[in-house]
Formats: structure tokens, sequence, C-alpha cells
């Protein structure tokens, strides 16, 4: 391995401790004299409890401790909060209801935790919270969300009148409504959004030790953003002051959105650490985890589109109810909102548009955001309603698209965006090209000769990542800012040590970040260190979720090293007695341009630390931070192809081509990235043909495993083919503009728009099941 | 999983004897595919676990008189890899590989897999529509007899299944339509042209009552053995399981459509 | 509670634990041998695959007394010492992992799976029998590709068929 600078395919330095064993994830971190937690949950979707009785249950052989709701409200321990305010149209804010850690008194979805067991072992911990006897009286259940704002629906929090946490809108209603008053064709479709469970493979866990003697606090949890939950959990929860907290994320198996929360157990197990004065471990199962991770989704929406009589749109109208879940999550109130409706112009030039979101409890999990966060749904609602409108148009689905493409850039959408850059058309014809869509036609004939359904299905998608400036999301409510921020520590013999905000959870920052270092300086990649995912060690930082580590977290790396880069510059020009604009740094050298006069970069280094010889008044060292605010959002695009073969007997839908063709700026490292699509695409079509989450009218969880959950397996899923385009993005020093959530977010309408398309029957929702499928056959035949 | 006492028994009657002093608490544990899951999610609570791996008699593949004889306690992936089933059986060895997935079939065994009785378990439509017999300590049954309902079966207390035997069809095909979460069978069929020119059909996955027969199609099949023979008829959703995955009524189209193919399957 | 004995990566060892203690857990906890996972309750999801006498199996769908007196191969006894495993490396060159906490099952299955078809092991195959695994970060493409990688190499004699 040698200097492996952006664009490079470097393998990734991460793998060996992953394919040897030696990963360390939070359930593989033991302390001394470490106890384990078991949670006590509802088996009720809505229910007061009117007793706990735990006194067997404390009997019982390892038992430590029984706690519940009533100490943790007596130790002060804060509700769980969502951190983005939203305002409904009428100006008052948004309804949160009052979300403790452990109940107090009503519990509102099943698996909601009542109280904790801290026992000798795992199984001695569910033994005892099996043997806590716990009386409710059971209240009527709401589970979906149109029906929760129907009359006489039952009620869950006295905060939110009618269930509605809040009804916000968007855009311009009076010129929308002014498109539709003399269209040539107006389209109109429901839409849902089903509902996912994220799933990553490491179910989430925490360990929470509580050190009396330092009355100090430390916390191993499977977090995305680890200073965001140490703030969190100090500055509204009182778990612990900031300064006493310690917060590590470790290795984390997965995240997709569902470590970003903070969720009760962690909150629960630090809590239970300082009660018992022993270290707790909790891992959840894979039921639990079911039953409690943030879903994701669950739109349900009407749409309505405007065109002229040259097939331009000329207004969009939408209207869509989110199940918010039970409580509302951490930033639960911005995916259905800023992350969702302000990406509904997609890649078109639409000049008027409307949306209105009610956002609404049911006794559910609370729902957050997943790959793609709001971008999916307004993917999925614009892309199959372009789809609709070129088949009752009776033009092609591209020249529909082309027809009504953003050619010049920057582009100021009616909702806010305002895209930097892209080139739309490109992306559609690579994939044109790339999915041989000319030679549809003879594929599709062939395979009716053999019985089956051929279809084929477009999504040209758009998305938003690294959320920005943080100032414009304080003014949308958010709670936080959206930066990030690095520190670039160069040692005296030259290597390098990265210390992020962001955390890696798959995404390969240990190899992309140290790339980027490497083609900085010309030191080889194997001589940096990334650092990450510990309160103690890394200066405070934002996480990664959103698609931001790129073009965020990367680039306050640059912005660090620009400042290492002018520093050494300074130092070189001084011992080289050149002047500080002739200095170059590349190949591990600080040289003089245009002359033989050089030093090695760890000679620089070196005289960094010694002090021995710096210009007059530079302090010693070579260290230097940043924190990056992006001036905007970056907004990668593309165009993805789907050909599916339907067989009509069963309505099982085979993927026999899948394209992607991807707009994401420039790219560090091609293979990464390439992983990323396949990962997004694989959730994707996830969402479109197998997975959702059911809960039956009693509230209870029917897909609480992978026995009646549909995880895509290998045999799902074909062989992609995927190709990236490059528009750099304007707004960042790299021009990066993501690429972790598109495959989740432009894959499912290509697939049912590509069913659909197969079937003659655009009357379908998703997951689009063999029996759903064959229904639609039936119902058209 | 609630706490258990693990035995080990190396013979047919010391597993017996074991069961006998656990008073109807204990359980016999072959594979544990199905026992294990159960028991960590807490819906069985067995005071005893009696082991039936390590007994050499439960082994074996055997071909005598006609009749292949597979052990009870032989693994999937045993009756997938024995050339002997290969050879006699190529039906039965393909559906054996394709039981769960290569983990489970390394620990998976035929014996387990019939006195369990999943109502989507594979085995059994195979062993109705050949007409095979199970062979236990104490007696011989009639796969007939021998599925008498949704995890239900002729197994008396203290009996434990030893062999299943079968005379080997003219012509078989298994087709299994797979659930789309579980992977279990969502229609399952088994079609065998038997020695004696009748056709038996069974059907796992898709019944309210477990693995059954279907007679009419076996009577159509045994007049014509085509795939063709199979369009007039229909099965009643009444008889047939519909959960989310897959209502009744989608549920008897699939058992249609997966027997036909099972039909062009043995057809080659 | 019971003593248990086996063999684990070679190394013979033994330990007291409750009858019900799955296999996993003995390896994670007595054992510290952290790198087999568990990420589910219902034997689907292939992350505490191992191999039992040679053969694959779930070790969350075992348990430890049952292994007794078995030899056990877990991720961190298939290298030789520094040098990595043929599916290791595959793993490693193909992109195959991301997260990671899926990989010590896939890899173990894989392995298993190449023992079984040798290089005759193709795209079809992979993708049937990789279906006890479930990986929500790769999508499974450069899994494939590494299986099938690994495949004909191990098969071409690079590399031992299998580390037990």
């Amino acid at each position: 391995m040698g200097v492996e600078g952006i664009g490079a395919k470097v393998l990734r330095k991460e793998d060996r401790r992953f394919i040897t064993g030696m990963g360390r994830y939070t359930d593989d971190m033991s302390v001394p004299g470490m106890k384990y937690a078991a949670f006590v949950r509802s088996p009720h979707a809505h229910a007061k409890i009117t007793s706990i009785d735990a006194s067997a249950a404390r009997d019982m052989p390892g038992v430590i401790d029984f706690l519940d709701g009533q100490q943790l409200k007596a130790d002060g321990i804060g509700n769980i909060i969502c951190g983005w305010q939203v305002n409904s149209k009428d100006g008052s804010p948004m309804k949160m209801g009052a979300y403790p850690a452990l109940a107090d008194g009503v519990v509102r979805y099943v698996g909601q935790p009542i109280g904790i067991v801290v026992a000798d072992t795992r199984n001695q911990a569910r033994d005892a919270a099996d043997a806590v006897m716990i009386e409710y009286e059971e209240l009527p259940v709401v589970v979906k969300g149109p029906d929760a704002l129907k009359d006489g629906a039952p009620q869950l929090h006295p905060e939110a009148e009618n269930n509605l946490c809040f009804d916000w809108e968007i855009g311009d209603e009076g010129a929308t409504a002014k498109a539709f008053e003399n269209p040539a064709k107006v389209i109109r479709l429901d839409i849902l959004n089903n509902r996912l469970s994220p799933n990553p493979i490491e179910p989430r866990a925490a360990l929470g030790h509580y050190n009396p003697a330092e009355d100090h606090y430390t916390c191993y949890t499977t977090s995305q953003n680890p200073h965001v939950a140490r703030l969190v959990m100090s500055a509204f929860y009182n778990v612990a002051p900031e300064h006493k907290l310690r917060v590590i994320a470790p290795d984390v198996g997965g995240g997709f959105g569902a470590k970003i929360y903070i969720y009760p157990e962690e909150i629960v197990c630090l809590w239970a650490s300082r009660r018992t004065l022993v270290p707790v471990k909790w891992t959840s199962d894979r039921t639990e985890a079911f039953l409690t991770d943030a879903h994701g989704r669950d739109h349900v929406s009407k749409v309505e589109m405007a065109l002229d009589e040259n097939h331009r749109i000329t207004g969009l109208r939408v209207e869509t109810i989110a199940n918010l879940g039970a409580y509302m999550s951490l930033f639960s109130s911005a995916t259905p909102t800023y992350l969702y409706a302000t990406l509904l112009s997609g890649q078109y030039n639409i000049p008027a548009i409307y949306a209105n979101v009610k956002a609404v409890y049911t006794n559910t999990a609370p729902v957050d955001a997943y790959r793609g966060a709001g971008r999916p749904e307004a993917t999925y609602l614009i892309e199959r309603t372009m789809e609709t409108a070129a088949r009752e148009l009776g033009i092609s689905p591209a020249e529909f698209r082309r027809i009504n493409f953003i050619r010049s850039f920057p582009h100021q959408t009616p909702v806010i965006m305002n895209y930097d850059t892209g080139d739309f058309e490109a992306c559609m014809e690579a994939g044109m090209r790339m999915a041989d869509v000319a030679g549809f036609e003879e594929r599709r004939t062939e395979a009716k000769s053999r019985g089956k359904l051929r279809g084929l299905g477009m999504s040209c998608y758009i998305e938003a990542c690294g959320i920005a400036p943080s100032k414009a999301v304080g003014s949308l409510g958010a709670g936080v800012g959206l930066w990030e921020s690095a520190e670039i520590r160069v040692n005296p013999v030259g290597t390098i040590e990265v210390l992020t905000g962001s955390h890696s959870h798959g995404q390969g920052h240990e190899t992309t970040f140290a790339q980027v270092v490497s083609q900085r300086f010309g030191v080889p990649v194997e001589n940096v260190q990334i650092v990450h995912g510990d309160t103690d060690k890394v200066q405070f930082g934002m996480g990664t979720y959103g698609s931001r580590s790129g073009a965020v977290g990367c680039s306050a790396i640059v912005k660090a090293l620009d400042k290492v880069e002018a520093k050494a510059k300074k130092i070189g020009a001084h011992l080289l007695e050149a002047d500080e604009g002739d200095i170059v740094i590349e190949n591990g050298e600080v040289k003089v341009a245009g002359t033989d006069k050089k030093l090695a970069w760890h000679e620089v280094c070196l005289g960094a630390y010694t002090g021995h010889n710096l210009p007059d008044g530079m302090e010693p060292g070579l260290k230097e931070g940043a924190f990056y605010d992006p001036q905007n959002f970056t907004f990668p695009a593309g165009c993805y192809i789907c050909e599916v073969e339907v067989d009509p007997d069963t309505g099982v839908t085979k993927i026999v081509q899948f394209i992607a063709a991807d707009d994401f700026g420039n790219v560090i490292n091609p293979m990464i990235v390439e992983g990323q699509v396949h990962g997004g695409l694989a959730q994707g079509i996830g969402q479109a043909l197998l997975e959702g989450v059911n809960y039956d009218e009693s509230g209870q969880l029917v897909t609480a495993s992978y026995m009646d959950y549909a995880m895509p397996r290998a045999w799902d899923l074909p062989m992609f083919k995927v190709e990236t385009l490059v528009t750099p993005c304007t707004t960042n020093p790299l021009g990066l503009k993501g690429c972790g959530e598109a495959g989740a977010i432009g894959a499912p309408p290509a697939v049912i728009n590509a069913i659909t398309d197969a079937i003659g029957n655009n009357d379908l929702t998703m997951p689009a099941t063999p029996e759903k499928v064959w229904n639609a056959i039936n119902a058209v035949a | 999983m609630y706490e258990t006492t693990y035995r080990r028994p190396t013979s047919i009657d010391e597993a017996v004897k074991l069961l006998r002093e656990s008073d109807g608490e204990g359980k016999l544990m072959s594979g544990g595919m199905t026992l294990i899951p159960t028991m960590k999610a807490r819906l069985a609570m067995p005071s005893a676990l009696i082991d039936l791996r390590h007994i050499e008699d439960l082994k074996g593949i055997s071909f005598e008189n006609g009749r292949l004889r597979i052990g009870g306690g032989t693994t999937h992936a045993e009756t997938k890899a024995s050339e002997t089933v290969r050879q006699n059986a190529p039906t039965f060895s393909y559906l054996a590989g394709l039981i769960g997935d290569p983990a489970v079939r390394h620990m998976g065994t035929v014996g387990g897999a019939v006195a369990n009785h999943d109502p989507a378990a594979d085995y059994p439509a195979a062993l109705l529509a050949m007409g095979a017999t199970i062979h236990t300590n104490t007696r011989e049954i009639a796969a007939d007899d021998f599925f008498t309902g949704m995890f239900e079966t002729a197994l008396e207390e203290n009996e434990i299944v030893t062999a299943v035997s079968f005379e080997p069809p003219q012509a078989a095909g298994w087709e299994k339509f797979r659930n789309p979460a579980s992977r279990y069978a969502m229609a399952g069929v088994f079609v065998a042209k038997r020695a004696d020119g009748t056709v038996g059909v069974g059907v796992t996955g898709a019944g309210n009552n477990g693995v059954f027969r279907w007679t009419a199609a076996e009577e159509a099949l045994s007049s014509s053995f085509d795939a063709s023979a199979l369009d007039g008829l229909s099965i009643s959703p009444d008889d047939m399981m519909g959960d989310m995955h897959g209502s009744a009524g989608y549920r008897a189209n699939l058992v249609k459509v997966v027997t036909k193919r099972a039909v062009n399957a043995a057809k080659g | 509670m019971s003593t248990v004995s086996m063999t684990v990566n070679g190394r013979k060892v033994s330990g007291e634990c409750e009858d019900r203690t799955l296999l996993v857990h003995f390896l994670r906890d007595n054992l510290h041998l952290t790198g087999t996972h568990v990420g589910c309750d219902t034997s689907q999801c292939g992350a505490c695959v191992v191999h039992l006498d040679g053969k694959s199996v779930k070790s969350c769908t075992m348990l430890a007394v049952q292994a007794s007196g078995s030899e056990v191969t877990t991720i961190e006894g298939i290298a030789k010492g520094q040098d990595l495993h043929a599916v290791q490396t595959a793993f490693k060159e193909h992109h195959g992992l991301q997260c990671g906490y899926c990989t010590p099952g896939m890899i173990m299955t894989i392995t298993d799976m190449i023992n079984r078809h040798g290089s005759d092991l193709d795209e079809e195959t992979v993708r049937e029998e990789l279906d006890g695994n479930i990986c929500r970060c790769t999508g499974y493409h450069n899994i494939v590709k590494a299986a099938l990688d690994a495949a004909s190499k191990m098969g071409a004699g690079q590399q031992q068929v299998a580390a037990e």
C-alpha cells in the first residue's frame, strides 16, 4: 500500500479485524463486575398500568434489583424528547406527548419499557423479568395513521387533541390551486409508503457503568452519533453531567438511522448502574428490535399533478398523513416535513407546489428517519406519478421526463431547495444505455413466449444530503447545528491521526478519510489513523446519518488539513529559507517549487515538535482543528431502471436486471461507493417487494421476527449494474454529494413501475408480495 | 430459555428410560432445529432434553428388498449426500437438499422433522405421496396414519421415530413455493408415481390441518400422468391456511400451480 | 450446571455452564471468542455460524452441552497465524463486508459451501445456500463475488480447502 488518494480503489483498512472476528461491538464489551439487564415491556398496545408487583422477581436467584418508572421519575430522569421543533400552519408548536424512559402509568405501544431487572446472568434477568406481575386496564387502540384522525378515535396523549401532533404545510397553496384551475390534464394517485424496520444485523445494546469513586459514567452504546447521545442524555435526561459522561460507540454493526436516536434502554442502563452500583449491560434480541427500534416511512398520501397541453408540469399538490407512532422520536418531526416535502420537485421544473402533512400519534412503535428519511417518500410519490402520467399521456416515461427536467443550475424549487448542480438527462441516458431500453420490447416478447410478464420501470431520483447550513436548519426548528468537526494531529514522525466527529458503522471512513489525508501530503494511507466514536478522545461532533460524512465530515477534515498545510508550509519555508508562497507539499516532501530544495515531510513534522528552529513567534506542534458548516445541502441524483419478470400463475416477481446511474459528484473510493449503492438498492428493493411492518387491529406486532418480516436475501436480488457520472458539488471543497442513501431512495418506484408495467395494472402497493401481484393481475385479466 | 437438564443417551432403550423418568416433562431432541428456537422463545419448557444425536441405531441409510430405509437420526445433509438415496430416490435427495439452509441441514434429522410435524415441513409431503412407512421403537406406522394434524402425529408417549422407509417411486417431482420471510414452504408438493402406477400427491405448508394428500389430483394423475390432467380441478380455500403471507384463496391457487410444476418436474 | 469440554480452534477447553447455555454464549462469554455474533432469535440470520466437526451449524441453535466432545471452529480459528484463509482474503478484496457484523457467519457458511462444492460453485448455488445468512449492508453482490472467487482459488489448490 502506498499513497492512494482521492479516486483510488483502496481496499479497506478496517476489514482485517472484521474478517478475523476481532471487531469490537458493544455486546463484545465487558467490564469487571458487569451484570445483565432485561426489560419488562408492555404486552398491550394501549393500557393503564394499575399495579406492579416485583416481589417474586426480586427474590429470584441472581437478581440484584428491579427498577420502574416511579423510581426513574423520583430520580429526576427527564422525558425523551424530539429535537426538531415543527410548527403547524396556524403557527402553533407541535404537540409532544410525554415519553418517559420507563412508562409512567400508561403504555402506548407493545414493547414499551416498563421496568428493568438487573441480575447476575442474562438468563436470570430474563427469568425474573417474566416474574414481574403487572396488572393492566386495557384501553382502545388505533394503529393506522388516517384512523387516528377520525372522530371517536382512541386518544393517546392529553397534549395532542385528536392525536394530531402537527398540521404542517409548505409551498404556495394559492399559486398551486391556480395551476389546477384550467389544466390540460390532471394525474391523481393514492400513494402508500409502507412501514419498515431498519434491521441493522447488530441489535442495539448498551453497557452503562457508573464509577462511584470518580462519580463518573461510561456508556458503551450502538450509536451513530455518540456526542449527540452524550449531550441529550446530560442536558435533557439528567442522567449524568456532560463532563462526567463518556459515551463510546465502538464498532457498530449497521445503523441505517435506527441508531441515531437515544432510546430508553441506554438511559435506563446508565441510571440503573448508578442505582445498583454495578455495570449494567443490555443487548436487544431481534424481537425487541422489531418492537422498539424506530421504524421508518408509513405515509398515506394523495397526489395531484397538473399538466399543460405540452405535457409540462404546472403544479403539484400533495396531502400526507404521517404516522409518528406512539411517541416522538429524536428527529421524527423533521423526517416527514423538511426531509420529505422539500424534495417534492424531484428532478423537474415545477412552478407551483403545495404540500400539507398531518403527523399523528398511533399505538405503534415510534417512527423516525430510516435510510433515506423523507426522500424515499418524496421520490416514490413523484416517480410513481411521473410514470403514471406518461402512461396516461401515451408517451414514453423517458420522453415525459425529458420534457420536464430541470436543465439550468442553480435552480430554486418552490419548496426551499436550491439545487446547485446536476445533469439529469445525462444520468437517464446513461441508465437507458446500460439497461438496453431499446431492446426491451424484444425481451418482453421473448418472455411472453415463456409465459412470463416482463416489465421495465424507471426512477429518476434527487435527494438532499448534508443538511445545512446550521443557521438555516435552526430557523426551521432544529435543536442542534448540523456542522461537523475534525482534528488533524500530525505526530513528530509524520504519521497522522484524524479525529472525526463522523461515525463509521460500515461506511469505511477509516479508508476514505485516510485517502483524503494521504492525497494532501503524499503520506501512505497506512500512516493515517482515523479515530472516532469516543467522546473522551474526539472533540464534539455530530455523527453520521443523512449521507453527511463525505460532504460534511470530510469537508471538516479538509478544512483542518488546510490549516495544517499552511503551518507546515510556514515551517518548511523557514527551514528551507524560501518564500512561503513557493512551498509545495507532495509525495511526502516539502519542496521549494522550481528548485531541488526540499525536506522530507517527517523532517518538517519533527521540526514542528522540537521547536528548535521555528519562525519567530510560532507555537510548536502541528495539530489543527476545524468545524465545517456547509453552505447548502448537496444534491445527489440519478436514474435507476428495473426490469422484472412476473410469473402470472403465482405473482412472483423476479428482478432480472437492475441499473443504477448515479451522480454523487466526485468520488473518493469507487469500490466503497459502489458498495453503498448495492446496499441501498437492496433495502429499496426490499421495501418494494418484501418488507412491511404489520400490526394487527389490537396493536400487536405481527412481524416481530424474521419468520414474518421478509428480509432481502441473496436469492431475492440480482447482480447490480452500477455506474457513476460526475457533476461536482459546487458548495464543498471536494465536490462530494453523498452516496449512502441513494439506492434506498431511488429503487422502490423503479421496481413498482416495472411490475405495474409488466402486469398492466397500476393499482399496486408496496410491498408487492406475490399475492398482491397475483390479485392485481387477476383484477385486470 | 428456561433452565433444563441435558441428557445424552447412547441407545434407544436408554433414551426411552430417560423419557419415562421425566414424567412427561422431558422432550426428545434430535437436531433441535425447531425445539431450541421454541425454547429460546420460552414457548416450551421441558424439564429434560434427551439428545438422540449419539444413538448409533438411529443412523444409517440402506436399500434392501426394494425399500429405501433412512434412519431417524440421519441429517438432511447426510440424506442429500447419500449416493444410495440419490440413485434410488433422486427427488427425495433433492428435497433433502432444499430443507432450511446448509447449517440447518447439518443438524436437522428426518426423524425429528417427522415427529414434530411442522405444518410447513417438507418430508411429510414426500412420505405421504410415496406411501412411506414410519418406523418407531415399538411399531411401524403408515404415513397416512401417522400425520394426524398440525404438530400432531400418531406417536404415543415414549415412542421414538427410528426410521422411515419407502419403495422408491417410478418418477417423482418436488416443487416448493417458499414463504418470502421464513423461507418455509407456503405450498410444497411432492408428486410420486408409485411402483404400482398409482400417483400420490402430498401437500405441505398450505393446508389448515397440516400436511395432506390431494386425492382428487391423485385420481386424475393416476389416469393421466400429465399436468393437464389437473386443469379442471380446484382446491377449496376452506381447507387452506390463511395468514399475512397468503390468504387461503391464494394458497389454494398455489397448490394447483405448484402441483402442476411438480408433475412437470417428475416427467423431466 | 454441566461441565462442557470441547476443542475450539484446535485448543482443548472446558467450562461450567447451565445446561440451557447456547453454544454461542459459551464461546462469547466463557471463552471470550466474540467474533461469533447473534443477530436474531429464530435461527435465520446466520451471524452465529461456526463449524462443528467440520460442518457449518448455527451456534445460537445449539446448546453448549450438545457440542461437548466436539471440535468447534470459529471465525477466530480459520486463518493460519497472519495468513488469512482464502475466503477471508476474498471478502477483503471484493469489498464483501461493510459493518462486519454478519461477516464471520458469512465467511464460515461460505467456507463450508466451498468445502462441499469446490470450484464448481456457481452463482445460483451461492445465492441458494446463503438462505440462512442475512446481510443488511452489501446487497450480497460483493459477497457472492467473494464466494465465487474464493471457490475458484481454493479449487485451484492455492490454499488448503479448509483450515480445520
